[in-house]
């Protein structure tokens, strides 16, 4: 039978997709991520070979194909058009795009197209919040769309044409970053000293190795140096913790899943400052005495791999990376690209070291924590992409440099992603300290009623309060800045983040994989106008045990967008709550109660059916 | 081994170096509330149900280590309400109708219930999940309405019986329990597993057939002692 034979071959390239990654279970993503490249599915029968060739059970691969939502157990299209159904992509003509999608293709979100050649789906924000709306084809991005764009695009893709054709006509013969700057703007509107300045090629991976590795750590703790990704932990220390750790092995790990919606400066700093990443890494390497790192890039960053490619293949070449690096002997560090397939989650440490396992994305059980105890059991230091190009930079201009920059506590400066309702969205490298207000004047974002700093995990602020400080103390943020203005709907915004929040659970602990649907669900009745006084009280109260049960940082600030609307914007609540009127509550709809017993008992209801007898 | 004392809910106990919170709490006699930890498993930290406040931070006792000095809270008002809301959420995030359960009377989840004084419905909306029923196999069926996703089977199949007849699938609200390949029949559980005895499933997911009922109710597990009654009961001795 034919299509026994295709199977067997099929069977065939998934065993050699195994063999080109040493049949290592640790690996599990990469060998998935090329099965569903080739074959756009994970079949049963492709995870029964996976786990033969790996030594897990079927389950356990099914366990990782069935998490990471860029994965999938149905046949997608060859084409597959992943909509970035953001709150800001919504709001910047999300619907009127996906229409024409759904119009030109002949299929709504969800689907696959009969001939097997178009997916359309929703994808969480995919970092493009300052071009929106966007949308992944494939491995590429395609921003700012308009209804005529996609009646464009949908054409070129019919008529045969590759999604690349779509970028250039050249595509082909451009460098990969001119390909990723085809596709994405970078949108720097303010450059700073640090790191979207001049930057000297590799001049602090010089002076580093010009230093000791417990020098190197110094400067860093000297430069008052905080994580960027958003949990603000000291760089230094963790560096020494993993210094002082004994090991066999040890990793450097640099956290590019940049998932926060809102947030898109990592973004640009892949791009751009590609160099100054891994000089970064190299050093913290140095430091530490680690020999293997990861660089952990986001699935939707995945247009992004070429050019990170290349840039470890370039340092190679000129020895920055791999044996003897800068002649030093004895320092030998390397790095692969872990690419991730489309989970929140992994930005949380644990997670990510998992994931870079080849595991589900879950947390892990702290204690025992990375610097001790991460990748494989290794002590790790896991660090932001802004906070590797940060410590390159110190490394080169001093610690007293950077210290000098920002206000107490929150010392040099840091990359804004400002989004929403302002004229110019982008990119701003800021000295910390900065109010709101301020930023809101550069952006041309004054109108705003609200500004979410720090993305749905953050704080959403009204117009009272835009005079607060961008500081790890005051309004910390990895670097979201959302600008709504009047004229946007609160709780409708708050629905979308629970519902992201939702979506982006991972599931392992109760409080956060229940307790969200549950807050969700409490945000719809406010918008649908069926909310009782006492649910604002629930609202809190939910929230409170959310937070305090939950087991990582994701449940622990999924609340937030409640929390910090109910505080800052009260009035939003308070105006759709309906309170009881003679002792009967006013939200309580008869009809809807009864309309599934009348399914059931398949006829009408005496009393409240005044056509019972019909 | 070298050991240390701490304090719960004001009563000393010692315990060794790497004794996790819970595991010295056992050995004292003093109950601390868990679904998702069973003993001689490994721990997961899951259900959170087992939550209490060590130094002023809530954390886990199933797997935070114990520490010298440390001041633990565990059944304070604060911390009850907090796991009466997961054991709420628990309820609610499956279809769990005791009066017509076979486990009801050596349920752990209604057994916690119970302890926890809840003899109400909650606030929480019921989510009515529709999830299919796997009776393939010829001795052993799941029953995935009842799962409270404790993953004590998980770990009782692969760490004792070294199998992997079952794994986590899915992520958040959709992660579930699922057998290794199609249904149960495809693998190779067996009734005698560890993992299908009635003291690893704390529900009525994992039935054992044609054994329902061998136990009346009146007879069984909770009829006449709470949940935790068999650790406090060391405390007494």
């Amino acid at each position: 039978m034919t299509t026994g034979t295709t199977q067997d071959t099929d069977q065939g390239q998934i065993a050699l997709i195994c063999a080109r990654h040493d049949n290592d279970p640790h690996r599990m993503l990469d060998i998935l991520r090329d099965v569903q490249d080739r074959f756009r599915c994970i079949s049963r029968a492709t995870m029964q070979t996976v786990a033969e060739k790996t030594g897990l059970t079927e389950v356990a691969v099914e366990g990782v194909a069935s998490f990471y939502a860029f994965l999938s157990l149905e046949p997608k299209g060859r084409v597959t058009i992943r909509l970035c159904d953001d709150i800001v992509d919504r709001f910047a003509g999300l619907v009127e795009v996906t229409e024409a999608f759904e119009a030109a293709l002949g299929i709504t979100v969800g689907q696959t197209s009969a001939d097997g050649v178009f997916s359309l789906e929703y994808t969480p924000c995919i970092g493009m919040c300052d071009q929106a709306p966007a949308a992944m084809i494939n491995d590429l991005v395609v921003t700012n769309l308009t209804p005529e764009k996609v009646r464009e695009i949908t054409a070129a893709l019919k008529d045969g044409k590759r999604p690349e054709d779509l970028i250039s006509d050249r595509f082909d013969d451009l460098s990969p970053h001119a390909r990723a700057t085809r596709m994405v703007d970078n949108n720097i509107r303010h450059a700073g000293a640090v790191l979207l300045g001049p930057v000297p090629a590799d001049a602090g991976l010089q002076k580093a190795l010009e230093q000791t590795p417990a020098r190197i750590i110094e400067e860093i703790e000297a430069s008052g140096l905080r994580g960027c990704g958003g949990a603000g932990f000291t760089t230094g220390m963790k560096w020494r913790f993993a210094a002082q750790a004994e090991a066999d092995r040890k990793f450097i790990i640099c956290n590019a899943d940049e998932g926060e919606p809102g947030t898109f400066k990592d973004r640009v700093l892949l791009t751009e400052r590609p160099h100054l990443l891994i000089e970064g890494m190299t050093i913290a390497a140095r430091a530490v005495g680690a020999r293997e790192g990861i660089l952990y890039l986001r699935g939707e960053y995945v247009y992004l791999r070429p050019l990170i490619e290349e840039v470890l293949a370039e340092r190679r070449a000129k020895g920055l990376l791999g044996k003897t690096i800068m002649g030093v002997e004895g320092f030998d560090f390397d790095i692969r690209l872990q690419m991730g397939a489309g989970a929140y989650i992994c930005g949380e440490e644990g997670a990510l070291i998992s994931s870079c396992e080849g595991l589900p994305g879950e947390p892990k059980t702290r204690p025992p924590f990375p610097v001790t105890c991460g990748y494989l059991g290794f002590p790790t230091v896991v660090n932001n992409v802004e906070t590797f190009c940060h410590a390159a930079r110190i490394l080169d201009c001093g610690a007293q440099w950077f210290f000098d920059m920002g206000t107490e506590g929150s010392h040099g400066t840091k990359l804004f992603s400002v989004s929403g309702d302002c004229i110019n969205p982008g990119i701003y490298e800021l000295s910390y300290g900065l109010s709101v207000r301020a930023l809101l004047e550069m952006a041309g974002g004054e109108d705003a009623a609200a500004v979410l700093v720090g993305g749905p995990s953050g704080t959403m602020i009204a117009r009272d309060t835009f005079d607060r400080k961008l500081t790890f103390d005051d309004l910390a943020t990895g670097g979201a800045i959302v600008v709504f203005s009047a004229e946007r709907n609160i709780l409708e915004i708050v629905e979308y983040y629970m519902s992201f929040f939702v979506h982006e659970s991972c599931g392992y602990c109760t409080p956060c994989r229940v307790g969200n649907v549950f807050l969700q669900k409490a945000v719809a009745k406010f918008r649908q106008g069926l909310a009782n006084p006492a649910d604002i009280a629930y609202l809190k109260d939910l929230s409170a045990t959310i937070i305090e049960t939950s087991r990582c940082g994701l449940g622990m600030t999924s609340p937030n967008p409640i929390l910090s609307t109910l505080e800052n914007f009260p009035l939003v609540y308070s105006a759709m709550v309906k309170p009881p009127k003679d002792r009967i509550r006013a939200t309580f709809d008869i009809q809807s109660a009864i309309s599934d017993a009348r399914v059931l008992a398949k006829r009408r209801s005496s009393i409240y059916d005044k056509d019972f007898t019909k | 081994m070298s050991g240390f004392s701490f304090q719960i809910d004001g009563v000393e106990v010692t315990a060794k170096n790497g004794q996790t919170i819970m595991e010295a709490a056992d050995e004292a006699g003093i109950y601390i509330p868990r679904l998702c930890d069973h003993e001689g498993l490994r721990h997961q930290g899951g259900c959170r149900v087992c939550t209490v406040k060590a130094g002023g931070r809530s954390v886990a006792a199933c797997t935070q280590p114990a520490a010298p000095d440390l001041v633990v809270e565990n059944e304070t008002p604060h911390i009850n309400k907090l796991r009466r809301d997961l054991v709420g959420m628990l309820f609610n995030e499956g279809n769990h109708l005791c009066p017509i359960c076979e486990a009801s009377g050596n349920c752990e989840l209604q057994a916690m219930a119970y302890r926890l004084g809840m003899t109400e419905p909650t606030k929480f909306p019921y989510l009515e999940p529709c999830r299919p029923v796997d009776a393939s196999h010829p001795d052993i069926a799941l029953d995935n309405n009842r799962c409270i996703s404790c993953g004590r089977c998980v770990r009782a199949s692969q760490d004792v019986d070294g199998k992997g007849v079952f794994g986590y699938v899915g992520r958040g609200i959709h992660r579930h329990i699922a057998a290794n390949g199609p249904n149960l029949r495809h693998t190779d559980a067996e009734v005698t597993d560890f993992a299908i005895s009635a003291e690893v499933c704390p529900v009525g997911c994992i039935i054992r057939k044609r054994e329902g009922f061998a136990r009346p109710i009146g007879e069984r597990d909770y009829d006449d002692h709470l949940i935790g009654y068999d650790i406090e009961k060391k405390r007494d001795e």
